[in-house]
């Protein structure tokens, strides 16, 4: 039971919620963490995960350029030496500067959209990934199938908003250049004020928000998937992450504690499991009236 | 010792140019677009097979056709290259170890692939294939550059974020060949990092089934509050099409091995002006890049063909409000397909050619060929095939004979102005 954290007051919060692991860095580094743990203060966090009992992972997952590699070897043997859990990676690079640089510490692969089927994930971990974090658009067969053929652990998102677009342009300052507006209209970082609504769909605000890696669009719903944790066990599924960005902590705390007491209710015992409506409840009283919650693609078939 | 050191950097701190061409690489979304592509100068072509490409709406090439159209390159000495650049899913797996052997049986001289897993089965089963990594698996570093070429790719399609001077560096720190977009319509997110489609329609970007939803029209509020005024442009995500034409020194100089136009799904007007273009450009460079110069025409007969504003992507600096499509409605390319050469009679200067848009006597038209021939000309009279005189050319592919003003070959295309 994973989440992202952005402070060590949110690793707390979290852990005591149900979280059994955080996910943790900063923009540099890792793509849209919902707050910024800076290398100096990875230690402290470090030590408020495991002083809970909790893991703690680093995101390291940006796609990077030629002039961030030099600040690599640093931050991966910060990280190793911070005492984290393992490092969440996406561009090859890391895994270069792994081998070298931060030999032992485990590593994730999470190249997000793009971790779609167990022979792209066994690459990875052929080449040193113990987990994959996989792409949220497969459905529950995929991710079945998927799992059982990886031959490692598979990590699935099971709430929150996904990342469904990632430009490397500045589309939200460009657009109010364009429109002739001042730049300061909009704030740099995870801003939870930006939506987007597309003219056909004026019932789905979208989330965006600009940072110095460019431009992000997010899902108009969250994805649920509590309902279908039983299933998600089943198939083999070893991590399930819950994605803190452009929520509230408390937000985040309700739906850990309720993600908690279905597993432990599941760990109990799986014959006498039964699913709680109260659970579901929980969340819906915190749910935003204009986000719907839903089970994302996990019962969908998808063409092209 | 200081002064050797002095010497060294005096003599190689000067503009590099390169005794290797590079190579000009076109789309060919159909064997007629193939053969054009090679026949106006490309030196590799990449097409689409029945499975595992991104183009999943485009006329795609059977096995069949791909042998006719890699002994069609092979003329020229031009190669075939094969997308396969979706990021499969468990149900694609099966058949893709099977298919790539196939392809290695017809002559492909390289696939392109951005999966993982495709890339090893490639590896593993069809070792004749060269493996290209797509620009698919964004790959924006020197270091990521080196790990695929540790994994054994000759070749490595950079990421369109990837700046000129980015690309100096990768070449110059790893040796492997290194493929570019250089020219046609781009993603406006980190190539693979989108799944608008999967959203709006379902329908899987990464497998091919992108419906473009990042040039739909959105309204962006602000705090609970359109940040429109009345008369204003919607914001969409759709960027300006690339065009690196005034910049080949540049190019070839930062050492890029594989020139990359887009375009699988353009009209054979289209692939054979843009690749006319730029094949002419790149030989007159290599051929004295001292006294090189960029020629006018070969800015007009771009924008001949072009559908989209231009831009120069991320080369140079980060696009921004100059380098996005706020405005309506996309206008379509100023001039048309009207027919092409089939045949020349040197003696009378009648030629024949085969109808793909209308036109009629007293009509303007340019006819172009490769090597930058072209000249403009009034139609005169004209007839069908059985010499009866004709007021209007309406049917499609229809033969029809008439007198040019200047000598033509088979494959020269005649155009027509629209707007």
């Amino acid at each position: 039971m994973q989440i992202s954290a952005g402070s060590v007051g949110q690793i707390e919060r979290y852990v005591r919620a149900g979280a059994s692991a955080v996910i943790v860095g900063e923009s540099r580094f890792g793509m849209r963490q919902p707050g910024d743990i800076a290398a100096d203060d990875l230690k402290a966090a470090v030590a408020a995960a495991h002083g809970l009992g909790a893991k703690i992972y680093v995101n390291a997952n940006k796609l990077f350029r030629n002039s961030e590699i030099d600040l690599l070897p640093d931050y991966l043997r910060t990280v190793q030496e911070a005492g984290a859990d393992a490092l969440v990676f996406g561009d090859p690079a890391i895994l270069l500067n792994a081998r070298q640089h931060a030999q032992g510490l485990p590593l994730f692969w999470n190249a997000e959209m793009t971790g779609t089927n167990s022979s792209s994930a066994s690459f990875w971990g052929r080449r040193g990934a113990s987990r994959a974090v996989i792409a949220r658009e497969l459905n529950e067969e995929e991710i079945a199938d998927l799992k059982s053929k990886a031959g490692m652990e598979v990590q699935v998102q099971v709430h929150g908003m996904t990342n469904i677009y990632h430009s490397h342009r500045n589309l939200l300052q460009s657009y109010l250049e364009h429109l002739g507006r001042e730049a300061t209209l909009i704030r740099k970082g995870a801003d939870n004020g930006l939506f987007l609504v597309e003219a056909e769909r004026p019932d789905e605000k979208f989330p965006v928000y600009e940072d110095d890696y460019g431009t992000h669009v997010m899902s108009p719903d969250d994805i649920c998937l509590l309902e279908a944790l039983p299933e998600l066990i089943q198939a083999g599924v070893d991590s399930f992450y819950v994605e803190a960005l452009l929520k509230s902590d408390e937000y985040n705390e309700t739906v850990l504690r309720s993600y908690r007491k279905a597993l432990d209710q599941w760990k109990s015992g799986p014959d006498e499991y039964s699913f709680d409506e109260r659970w579901l409840d929980d969340i819906r009283k915190v749910q935003s009236s204009d986000r719907e919650l839903g089970f994302g693609f996990l019962y969908k078939e998808q063409v092209y | 010792m200081s002064s050797t050191s002095t010497q060294h950097k005096l003599r190689f701190s000067g503009k590099r140019h390169r005794l290797a061409k590079p190579e000009l690489l076109a789309p060919a979304g159909s064997l007629e677009k193939l053969k054009f592509a090679v026949h106006y100068g490309a030196d590799a072509v990449y097409i689409g097979g029945q499975k595992y490409g991104l183009r999943s709406n485009a006329d795609n090439f059977t096995f069949e056709e791909m042998r006719e159209g890699v002994e069609f390159a092979a003329r020229y000495g031009a190669k075939v290259f094969v997308a396969t650049n979706i990021y499969a899913h468990q149900e694609d797996l099966d058949g893709v170890a099977e298919y790539l052997k196939q392809l290695e049986d017809a002559g492909i001289a390289a696939i392109i692939a951005a999966d993982p897993a495709i890339v090893e089965t490639a590896q593993r089963v069809a070792p004749k294939l060269e493996v290209h990594l797509s620009t698919q698996q964004s790959t924006m570093n020197w270091q990521a550059v080196q790990f695929w070429k540790e994994e054994g790719l000759p070749r490595v399609v950079l990421a369109r974020e990837t700046t000129m001077e980015e690309i100096a560096e990768m070449k110059a720190r790893v040796d492997v060949e290194l493929e570019v977009f250089i020219h046609g319509a781009m993603c406006s997110s980190v190539s693979g990092r989108c799944v608008l489609s999967n959203h709006f329609t379902d329908r899987d970007s990464n497998r091919g089934g992108c419906c473009q939803s990042c040039r739909w029209k959105y309204d962006l509020h602000a705090d609970e509050q359109s940040v429109m005024e009345p008369g204003q442009n919607p914001f969409t995500m759709g960027s300006k099409d690339l065009c690196m034409i005034r910049h080949i020194p540049d190019l070839v100089d930062a050492g890029v091995d594989s020139f990359k136009i887009e375009g699988r799904m353009k009209s054979i007007h289209y692939v054979a002006s843009v690749v006319n273009v730029y094949r002419q450009a790149i030989d007159a460079y290599m051929a004295d890049p001292d006294r090189y110069e960029l020629r006018p025409e070969w800015i007009e007969d771009i924008g001949k063909a072009a559908n989209r504003p231009l831009n120069t992507g991320f080369f140079y600096t980060t696009p921004g409000a100059e380098e996005h499509i706020y405005e309506p409605e996309e206008k379509p390319a100023p001039y048309d397909f009207a027919a092409v050469v089939t045949d020349y009679d040197e003696s009378t200067g009648i030629a024949t050619v085969q109808q793909r848009s209308p036109f009629r006597p007293g009509m303007e038209v340019e006819f172009f060929g490769p090597g930058g021939r072209q000249f403009v000309q009034t139609l005169g009279e004209m007839t069908d095939e059985e010499g009866n005189p004709l007021t209007v050319a309406r049917h499609p592919l229809q033969k029809i004979r008439l007198k040019t003003e200047f000598p033509v070959a088979p494959l020269d295309i005649m155009r027509k102005r629209l707007h």
